[in-house]
């Protein structure tokens, strides 16, 4: 991503008070519910804008560096603007061995971005994601909250134009 | 209502139990766990809800995942006085139809009988089975199977699973109508501590998570530890290719539920968790509603009963990270941590989650709790196998006709589950493989496929029970490219803190990669051999010392393929991109067009009728063709 760089793209500013009602209200400022802070934050925003964990570090009194620490090594978190439509293509075995690699693929060059890349006009986000549980289904790729199995590789452009 | 007795709950049982078997209305059943919803359940909720809006006579509900999840969206349709009958494919155009045809007793249509799956021969569950069986006075309709008897269902013995698709996960009063709670409120009421952990002990349940450690001696040790003790449920599954768990969660919660509190009672706690994946939506709405309605009857909260008793429940969402499946690094992320597993010089049942004394479970093996309690020790341990008790429920997906979720008593072969339960592959290929037990499980071959489902036998040829993950593979699925995309899998899940595990892998990964590009060199098996024994013997936790199973059971039963990899520079299965090329068999292609106008690339020349020619130098193997043909005409070569 090369965009993001500078000020985050994504947001305009900071609610704070919005903070507040996540870390003090629905969690309690409880500093076991960290991930689950940090998940509400990324939903409001859709990543996790660094002002925001400035502001939890200093709500919770947890070092900077944790917060750090605790969002690069989850994966669901991303400290980058995303697209407005996320696509998960599931790669779990089951998706695998029916033919995943090809389908996402064939996402990334009609897309003409990679793994974890968003395109440049914010429409879309391709994220690779291990197992959704619809194993049943696969192929499987997730866009937003829809899921749609069994998706043939010459559908895939058809689905994703579905969304703006 | 506060339940406070045996009596009370026995009350809303025969209610509930009526309304769900007998109900005066006409209920529909629309199974809406996410794989439903995915297949459209959703949309023939909604459309049977509006189209019947106006009649009392019908009740569209909705239930989880009775476990066909090839044929779903699935449908159970149950009146008083006719067989119950579950429908397959039932998609939001077909609905208000199967509907209709149903009251009215039209079930000759020709349309209709492609959409029967099965009339159904007795809804009891296996805790019922003291009642009578209130499809016993209905009369079969003759020339429809009976869904018992059908490949999929025959053979299988539901506990764990025993409710889901029967019951609506949002509704804690049809979970009393099948028993529910009964286990936990007798246990409460009339049985001490030591009893409930003896008969956990003697039913001979393992731990249904993948270690497979005794779950008695567990609660026994945890219980002799003193602290502020904690009931954990692992319900983070994140075996690529197992979803057991999410059934139950979303199928049927409170079986979870019950289980923790009886793990509670037994243990002495009443903090209870439960550590769910973020990627399971449906499954944390459905237990924030379980949970929610457990308390608003009591069950769940401070002296349950009237008695001192107390057990609450907190739930808390995993942020993707497989390794956090090791119950060291769960509990980390509970205390909202980086999930780094620790050495386990003292066991968490001594010092866990918070430093305290830990019980950790996962989901499937609290959904058997209730059962082992209600029925007794020797009942469950009457399932199964000598070291193996009772049953396990496997997701069997990958190339196999008949996909979907299952539970059959251990000790069952590889063959029955695959090849009568699954009815084989699709289409004409020929078998290769099945995995078992996630990236830490291996790769099973054709002629180990007796092999019985059971915790030794497993692990004797290579494998492990794992979470109950089983990926049917065929010809097509490439042996030497699984246990790089196992690799690959467990390179981005290492937490990275021990050597052997971070640079073990990484180094197996390059290795197995480079064969899969074309490569590889002799000397490679040897050496990812010997990396295997090194990371399996040296790392910290049981992500590392299990990661080496894929690539050494592949090497052991598919040797020949890495060394075709290596030698020939060929993947025979097409998987492998520049070790193979499609080619079109001339005498079998009849010139349909099919390929070359679906040809992304267009790559694929010819007349109508005619035998059609790929340019190589166009085609990027994107196998759209290969899929598309269908004489079998386009070859891999």
């Amino acid at each position: 991503m090369s965009t993001a760089s500078t000020q985050p793209a994504g947001v305009e500013e900071i609610d704070y008070l919005e903070l507040d009602q996540i870390i003090e209200k629905e969690f309690n400022g409880d500093r076991e519910n960290l991930i689950m802070i940090l998940q509400a934050i990324q939903r409001h925003f859709n990543y996790l804008p660094k002002p925001a964990l400035s502001y939890v570090s200093e709500k919770l009194s947890i070092p900077y560096s944790r917060i750090y620490e605790v969002s690069t090594f989850y994966s669901t978190f991303s400290l980058e603007p995303r697209g407005r439509n996320i696509i998960s293509i599931c790669t779990g075995t089951a998706c695998h061995v029916r033919g995943a690699e090809r389908v996402k693929e064939q996402i990334e060059s009609s897309l003409d971005i990679k793994d974890g890349g968003t395109t440049e006009d914010k429409r879309y986000t391709l994220e690779s994601v291990r197992c959704i549980g619809c194993c049943s289904l696969g192929p499987v790729i997730k866009v937003n909250e829809d899921m749609h199995g069994r998706i043939p590789t010459d559908e895939v452009e058809n689905v994703l134009n579905q969304y703006e | 209502m506060n339940i406070q007795s045996v009596k009370d709950l026995e009350l809303i049982k025969e209610e509930y139990r009526l309304k769900l078997n007998l109900p005066e209305t006409v209920k529909v059943n629309i199974g809406m766990a996410s794989c439903g919803i995915a297949a459209g359940a959703k949309d023939s909720f909604d459309t049977a809800t509006e189209a019947f809006a106006d009649n009392k006579s019908i009740d569209i509900c909705q239930t989880g995942c009775i476990g066909y999840c090839e044929v779903e969206p699935l449908v159970e349709i149950i009146a008083k006085d006719k067989p119950r009958m579950m429908f397959k494919n039932v998609t939001s155009d077909k609905i208000v139809d199967i509907i209709n045809n149903y009251m009215n007793n039209e079930f000759d249509d020709k349309k209709m009988k492609k959409l029967i799956l099965g009339q159904v021969r007795d809804p009891r569950s296996l805790l019922e089975d003291d009642m009578a069986n209130p499809q016993e006075a209905v009369p079969p309709i003759e020339g429809i199977p009976f869904l018992e008897d059908t490949p999929f269902f025959k053979g299988q013995v539901k506990i764990a699973l025993r409710n889901c698709g029967y019951v609506d996960p949002d509704s804690i009063e049809e979970y009393f109508g099948k028993m529910g709670y009964m286990a936990f409120l007798d246990a409460l009421l009339n049985s001490k501590p030591q009893d409930i952990i003896t008969s956990v002990k003697e039913s001979g349940l393992r731990g249904r998570g993948g270690g497979g450690f005794p779950t008695g001696i567990k609660w026994a040790t945890c219980a002799k530890h003193d602290g502020e003790r904690s009931i954990i449920c692992n319900a983070d599954e994140g075996d690529p290719g197992a979803y057991m768990d999410r059934s139950i969660l979303e199928g049927d919660p409170h079986s979870v539920i019950e289980g923790m509190l009886i793990a509670g009672l037994g243990i002495g706690s009443s903090l209870g968790f439960i550590y769910v994946r973020n990627e399971y939506p449906l499954a944390v709405t459905r237990l924030v509603t379980a949970i929610k309605q457990a308390t608003a009857y009591g069950l769940l909260g401070d002296n349950i009963a009237g008695t001192k008793f107390c057990f609450n429940i907190k739930i808390s969402t995993g942020a993707g990270a497989f390794v956090c499946g090791e119950s060291t690094a769960l509990m980390a992320s509970l205390e909202g941590k980086v999930g780094r597993p620790k050495a386990k010089y003292v066991h968490t049942v001594e010092k866990g989650f918070r430093d305290q004394p830990t019980n950790l479970n996962n989901v499937e093996t609290y959904a058997n709790v209730p059962a082992i309690i209600l029925k007794g020790a020797p009942w469950y341990a009457g399932f199964g196998t000598d070291n193996s008790k009772g049953t396990k429920a496997f997701s069997l997906v990958g190339k196999v006709r008949n996909t979907g979720l299952l539970e059959v008593p251990m000790g069952v072969p590889l063959n029955d589950i695959v090849f009568n339960m699954g009815e084989g592959l699709p289409g004409k290929k020929k078998f290769k493989a099945v995995q078992t037990g996630g990236p830490s499980g291996g790769c099973i071959p054709a002629s180990l496929m007796d092999t019985p489902v059971d915790y030794q036998q497993l692990a004797s040829v290579g494998s492990i029970m794992g979470s109950g993950g089983m990926i049917v593979m065929d010809e097509n699925t490439c042996m030497v490219d699984v246990a790089r995309y196992f690799l690959d899998f467990l390179q981005d899940e290492s937490c990275g803190q021990c050597n052997p595990c971070r640079e073990g892998i990484k180094q197996s990964l390059d290795i197995l990669t480079a064969i899969c590009e074309g490569n590889g060199k002799e000397g490679d098996i040897e050496l990812l051999e010997e990396l295997g024994v090194m990371i399996e013997r040296f790392s910290l936790c049981g992500l590392g010392t299990s990661a080496p199973n894929p690539v050494l059971t592949t090497i052991k039963y598919f040797r020949e393929e890495y060394e075709s990899h290596i030698r020939d520079k060929k993947c025979k299965a097409g998987v492998c991109k520049n070790l193979f090329v499609y080619d079109i068999d001339e005498d079998a292609c009849t010139g349909c067009t099919s390929c070359a106008r679906k040809c992304p690339q267009d790559a694929i020349t010819g007349d109508k009728k005619e035998p059609h020619v790929l340019d190589q130098d166009k085609c990027i193997k994107c196998g759209i063709c290969y899929d598309a043909c269908k004489f079998n005409a386009i070859v891999i070569k």
